[in-house]
């Protein structure tokens, strides 16, 4: 779970790793309440969980309060396009508001677990400001990586390599370790997936302050950290997607004409691909899960058909403890509440197929039984052709 | 022949008195594993169904010599389960929880690299199953076939049941199919998988199922290219899935332009592997160049 930075900020804060002073308001004149006491200039920042805001306009200097007040109008409310929003952009409804600092270099920082060696890896950089992944592509000899063993965790000799490594000026090297052990028992405690600040700047007073915060959370951790829980901002949510996770549902629009519902991830995501392969668009990602009954898939059903651009529907299901005549009955039941307004082609494997088979055909619906997965494609590819 | 474990596995359950624990024992005792004891803390001295319960994983061991474990936990308590059967020197332990916090899992394997001889397969994972001998797992045990020649080993779950389908379909038997898991950070990986199934006489021939995210796929594909002796069939699901989305599994994921299913299929062509680039021909591949 992505937090906004102003969260992200808060929680550097808690662990003591300096960040500009500021505030956070969602009007005009709360933004220049704030400024008031900040001081100019400041930076107008807003709030949304995509990268890129600076070059999307998301992000000015105010150097007057006129300047201030201009800013705040064109952020606030605006429709944000980053390369990580996708064209459909975010709507601002936050804005950050911080005091200027005057910068003399910008370095990068960041945690990351790294999963095929199972250690905590820090990355860092001289080169802050920038894209870090056109900077590992262009210049890798400027990327320190760190790998830290969780069982030991973060030790001295870390921090060494990575100050050394970005040729840190020694009267600066007791606030760094202090900042890096921080933002390592910060990463640990709250079980993050990523944390990044980018840039992490040197001002001209030489202090050492994280002028952005980035922040990704562990959804499978959140159990343990409900003041993450609390931060969660619905205004950041795919309203479809946020509709099937009520129904424990997991869903991703793709943006096709296929709808599709099937039972376990990856053969969701293999039956996406041989939509694609018989020449029509997969519309979405659905997993039902293991336990799919009738009701889920009644509600797998409406959340497919909230999408306009569907023309046709694919039920792929591998019975294994889920018997297929249960979930024949759960298809039948379903389609005849929803009214089905598209075809849908349903191809069932496993536990008592037959049984499930001979259900779906007598039941006066119509379902279009397939006889195994690439006639299930071919099938479903000819009705939205 | 097989991989892992056999029809002299005696199995324990971690979390037996569970609503899955109780359902999944059943079903794995009908299969015909040798599930010997259960263990939930504070209902040591009940039984389910005629398996005896034990307070601690040390304790059923000691009492009942099981070998391998298999957890059926909620996520919270997954890692602790792990590595009280580490500790007790459960050998194959199966971990079928989804949901387990990638940090526990971080500490878990970074602990079980000092145990050598303990084998962990998952988290989140369908299990592992010698057809006709032992099934540790939530998988269909009817669509297996026994007797060989092929070996499984895939990070998913339906999907893996799919390709046992098709195998079965057209008359190739399996020796062992491992569900490594679709975590991030899991036990048991594909080479691991891979090796023992080099070593297996009577495994002859090896399918091995990938998806997006990591580079697992890319790093067996080297290590087969290198070491194996045996034909491999290759699939890998998520040609279409959008970078930066995770695909259900907490490890399906294309991240920063890494662990494309584009580059993992690549990477296994030049190493040698059959890829089968359509899930619905996949038997009929298997069929050609196998036999």
């Amino acid at each position: 779970m992505k937090i906004h930075e102003y969260q992200a900020k808060e929680l550097f804060r808690k662990y003591k790793v300096p960040t500009p002073d500021g505030g956070v308001s969602n009007t005009v004149q709360g933004i220049e309440k704030i400024t008031a006491g900040l001081g100019l200039p400041v930076a107008v920042k807003a709030q949304i969980h995509a990268g890129g805001r600076g070059k999307g306009g998301g992000v000015k200097i105010a150097r007057t309060s006129e300047e201030v007040t201009g800013s705040a109008k064109a952020i606030l409310g605006m429709t944000l396009v980053t390369k990580q929003t996708g064209p459909e952009g975010r709507v601002v409804k936050t804005i950050l508001v911080e005091k200027g600092v005057a910068i003399k270099k910008e370095m990068y920082l960041s945690i990351v677990p790294d999963r095929s060696t199972a250690t905590v890896t820090i990355i860092a950089s001289q080169d802050g400001g920038m894209d870090i992944e056109e900077v590992a592509a262009k210049t890798p000899e400027r990327i320190i990586k760190v790998a830290v063993n969780p069982i030991t965790g973060i030790r001295g000799y870390h921090v060494n390599r990575v100050m050394f490594g970005l040729e840190l000026e020694k009267e600066l090297m007791k606030e760094f370790s202090a900042i890096l052990k921080s933002l390592y028992t910060l990463f640990v405690d709250y079980d993050c997936s990523l944390v990044e600040i980018n840039p992490l700047i040197i001002t001209e007073d030489n202090k050492i302050i994280a002028l952005d915060a980035k922040m990704d959370i562990d959804s499978n951790a959140l159990y343990r950290h409900p003041d993450v829980l609390a931060m969660h901002d619905p205004n950041e949510d795919d309203p479809t997607e946020a509709e099937a996770a009520k129904f424990n549902l997991n869903y991703i629009n793709l943006g096709g004409n296929v709808g599709n519902m099937v039972n376990g991830a990856g053969l969701a995501m293999a039956t996406m691909d041989i939509i694609k392969q018989a020449g029509a668009e997969p519309a979405n990602f659905l997993d039902v899960g293991g336990g799919a009954n009738a009701e889920m898939v009644e509600n797998g059903f409406r959340i497919i058909l909230s999408d306009s651009k569907v023309k046709g529907i694919l039920i792929n299901i591998f019975g294994g403890i889920l018997r297929c005549d249960v979930l024949a009955q759960g298809v039948v039941q379903a389609a005849k509440k929803i009214k089905l307004s598209v075809p849908v082609v349903v191809r069932m494997e496993g536990t008592n197929v037959e049984e499930g088979r001979r259900i779906l055909s007598e039941s006066g619906l119509k379902l279009i039984n397939a006889t195994d997965l690439a006639d299930a494609a071919k099938k479903v590819a000819e009705i939205v052709a | 022949m097989s991989i892992l474990i056999n029809s002299e596995t005696r199995v324990l359950v971690q979390g037996i008195t569970g609503k899955e624990g109780q359902f999944h024992t059943q079903q794995c005792i009908a299969y015909g594993t040798k599930v010997v004891a259960g263990v939930t803390p504070g209902k040591g001295g009940q039984k389910m169904d005629a398996v005896p319960v034990f307070n601690t994983v040390h304790e059923a061991r000691e009492k009942t010599g099981a070998n391998a474990s298999m957890i059926l936990v909620p996520p919270p308590f997954a890692a602790d389960a792990i590595l009280e059967a580490i500790d007790a020197g459960v050998e194959v332990i199966v971990c079928i929880t989804e949901g387990v916090p990638v940090m526990d899992m971080l500490r878990v394997k970074n602990y079980l690299a000092t145990k050598p001889t303990i084998r962990l397969i998952g988290p989140n994972c369908p299990g592992i199953i010698t057809p006709g001998e032992c099934k540790i797992g939530i998988m269909p045990g009817a669509i297996h076939t026994p007797g060989g020649p092929v070996g499984v080993v895939s990070r998913s779950g339906t999907l893996t049941y799919e390709v046992v389908h098709q195998l079965t379909q057209v008359g190739l038997g399996q020796t062992t199919c491992v569900g490594i898991g679709g975590d991030p950070v899991n036990g048991t990986g594909f080479i691991d998988c891979l090796k023992a199934f080099n070593e297996d006489p009577a495994t002859q021939a090896v399918v091995m199922v990938g998806e997006i995210g990591g580079n697992a796929e890319e790093q067996a594909s080297a290590w087969i290219k290198a070491n194996m002796k045996k034909p491999v069939v290759g699939f890998i699901a998520g040609l279409t899935a959008p970078p930066g989305r995770r695909m259900g599994h907490a490890g399906a994921i294309v991240s920063g332009g890494q662990g494309t299913a584009s580059a993992k299929i690549e990477a296994m062509q030049q190493c040698g592997i059959y890829v089968c680039k359509d899930l619905g021909s996949l038997g009929k591949l298997c069929k050609e160049v196998f036999t």
